[in-house]
């Protein structure tokens, strides 16, 4: 058995050396479509930052009536919290906070400083400003929550109403570029995998008559495969190899221009903590896909 | 050992390549089987190798139905048989030394004796000096001295040699020939596909001649008579 694994790492590794263009055919063809499945992966995380981003962005906002106690206001978020636990997250904001940040914010301002002034006290109500994980039917479980349980006596009003388009719209936008994101990426997975299958097809094609000749000599299915597949593997694990290089490389030059254009996303850090992933996808499509397509080209010359 | 059983062997478009064909080949035979090119030896070759299925009869080896057999047990049948292809079969991305290797390689021979043995049957067929060329650098004849070496090295029940000597020169012609005779003296069963009348006429064994896919003559000292 040993010896015969043996045998068959040593075909492998000759008829590699040996077909030096039909190696390094192969090894092109792998490293460029396996950078093609790691550009659609950075572009998911591109994407999925993007729209996490813009999620953050929408929140809910319930201010409660002038008077209402802080501790009804901080019932009220221990109940929304109670019913829907999903939420992002919840603050409750005084109506001193309230002014203050006013005051923070337009402290340039000299007319709205007048105005404040003006009125006498303080104008704004107490409120809770509810970030759900961005899906809009939390949105308005949560704005139906307010509007009807038994301390909706306490709120003035709820702004979901008002951002409740442009929340849907946005939902719809994200999904729909979900949608068109999972569709291309199975389209060009797909591709991927048969270009794979092709170049591997005219890498064993150039031996059909030889795997005849092992067959009619006596040779086992496993003993004439073994060499293909591992071959296919070799191809895979190099084609990695330089993936895995060229992708770091590229995300460490490109992450100023990247971050950029988008703050905050950091490409490299995104190559870093997902590297495993990034070696697992090229590492499936490498070796994997070369070793299933050796495995059922070779199984085509076998029927002799 | 080997028995053809009415074969008819159909290829298609209707091309009719033999015919209600049958005999019998006992252990220890030297057997030649002539006839025009295009007459049905190759096909009888395929035969016995389960390369080729026939349209009707049976071809049994061994007493086992070759149509009958599994994979395995046709791979088990082709380990028993040396052949020297027509078109030399060769592996043509391995050596001389190693296309002779992977034969005992495929039987799980051991290393050691691999080492011995190839070299030796190497040198038999004169390819010593050019054990790390590759079939591609070889002449048409040394070529033939290798699928010669390849069928030989594990010492198989049969040999099958189908027209061996076609691209060799009279001397080396006269060489596998004896190769053969000897093989055969030592017990092994020998086919010899051939249209070589010289040699059919000197070997005194018997011949089996077929002519449009029928056997026309099988005889124990026969001739070359077409």
């Amino acid at each position: 058995m040993f010896t015969n694994l043996k045998r068959v790492l040593t075909f492998a590794v000759n008829d590699f050396s040996r077909n030096k263009g039909i190696s390094i055919a192969a090894i092109f063809v792998l490293t460029i479509i396996i950078m093609l499945v790691t550009g659609l992966f950075f572009f998911q995380g591109i994407a999925g930052y993007l729209a996490s981003k813009i999620q953050d962005k929408i929140d809910i906002t319930a201010y409660f009536k002038d008077g209402a106690q802080e501790q009804d206001i901080l019932n009220v978020k221990a109940e929304i919290l109670k019913m829907s636990p999903k939420i992002k997250n919840i603050e409750y904001i005084s109506k001193d906070q309230a002014l203050a940040s006013f005051n923070e914010e337009h402290k340039n301002d000299a007319v709205l400083n007048q105005a404040l002034q003006e009125v006498g006290s303080n104008p704004f109500l107490p409120s809770l400003n509810i970030t759900t994980n961005g899906d809009p039917s939390q949105y308005s479980a949560i704005a139906t929550i307010l509007q009807t349980s038994d301390f909706s006596n306490l709120i003035d009003s709820v702004d979901f109403s008002q951002k409740k388009d442009i929340i849907e719209k946005v939902y719809s936008i994200i999904s729909n570029i979900n949608t068109v994101g999972l569709i291309l990426g199975i389209v060009l997975i797909f591709v991927a995998i048969l270009i794979i299958f092709n170049t591997i097809k005219l890498a064993i094609e150039n031996s059909s008559d030889e795997i005849s000749t092992m067959k009619i000599v006596g040779a086992s299915n496993w003993f004439i495969r073994g060499p293909f597949v591992i071959q296919g593997i070799i191809y895979g694990v190099i084609a990695f190899l330089i993936c895995f290089l060229l992708s770091g490389i590229s995300a460490y030059f490109l992450s100023p221009q990247i971050s950029a254009a988008l703050p905050g996303f950091d490409m490299f850090s995104y190559f870093l903590t997902n590297w495993w992933i990034f070696v697992l996808i090229q590492l499936g499509f490498g070796a994997g896909v070369g070793i299933i397509s050796s495995f059922i080209v070779v199984r085509k010359y076998l029927e002799v | 050992m080997i028995k053809f059983n009415n074969i008819t062997k159909i290829y298609p478009h209707g091309i009719v390549v033999l015919q209600n064909v049958s005999f019998e080949i006992k252990e220890g035979e030297f057997v030649s089987i002539v006839g025009k090119s295009g007459a049905g030896k190759t096909t009888l070759v395929h035969l016995i190798l389960g390369l080729v299925v026939p349209t009707s009869g049976e071809v049994y080896f061994e007493d086992v139905n070759l149509n009958d057999a599994d994979p395995y047990e046709i791979q088990k049948i082709r380990r028993k048989i040396g052949v020297i292809h027509q078109d030399y079969k060769l592996l043509p991305k391995k050596t001389v030394y190693e296309n002779v290797a992977y034969i005992m390689q495929v039987e799980g021979r051991e290393n050691k004796e691999i080492e011995i043995e190839v070299p030796k049957v190497l040198d038999v067929v004169g390819l010593k000096n050019k054990i790390n060329n590759f079939p591609n650098e070889l002449s048409g004849g040394e070529q033939q001295r290798l699928a010669i070496a390849r069928a030989f090295v594990n010492n198989p029940d049969i040999i099958i040699a189908d027209e061996p000597t076609g691209n060799l020169d009279p001397y080396n012609a006269y060489e596998v020939i004896s190769l053969l005779q000897k093989i055969n003296k030592a017990g092994k069963t020998v086919i010899l596909a051939t249209h070589d009348r010289e040699t059919i006429n000197k070997l005194g064994k018997r011949v089996i001649t077929i002519e449009n896919g029928k056997i026309l003559r099988d005889e124990a000292e026969g001739r070359f008579i077409i």
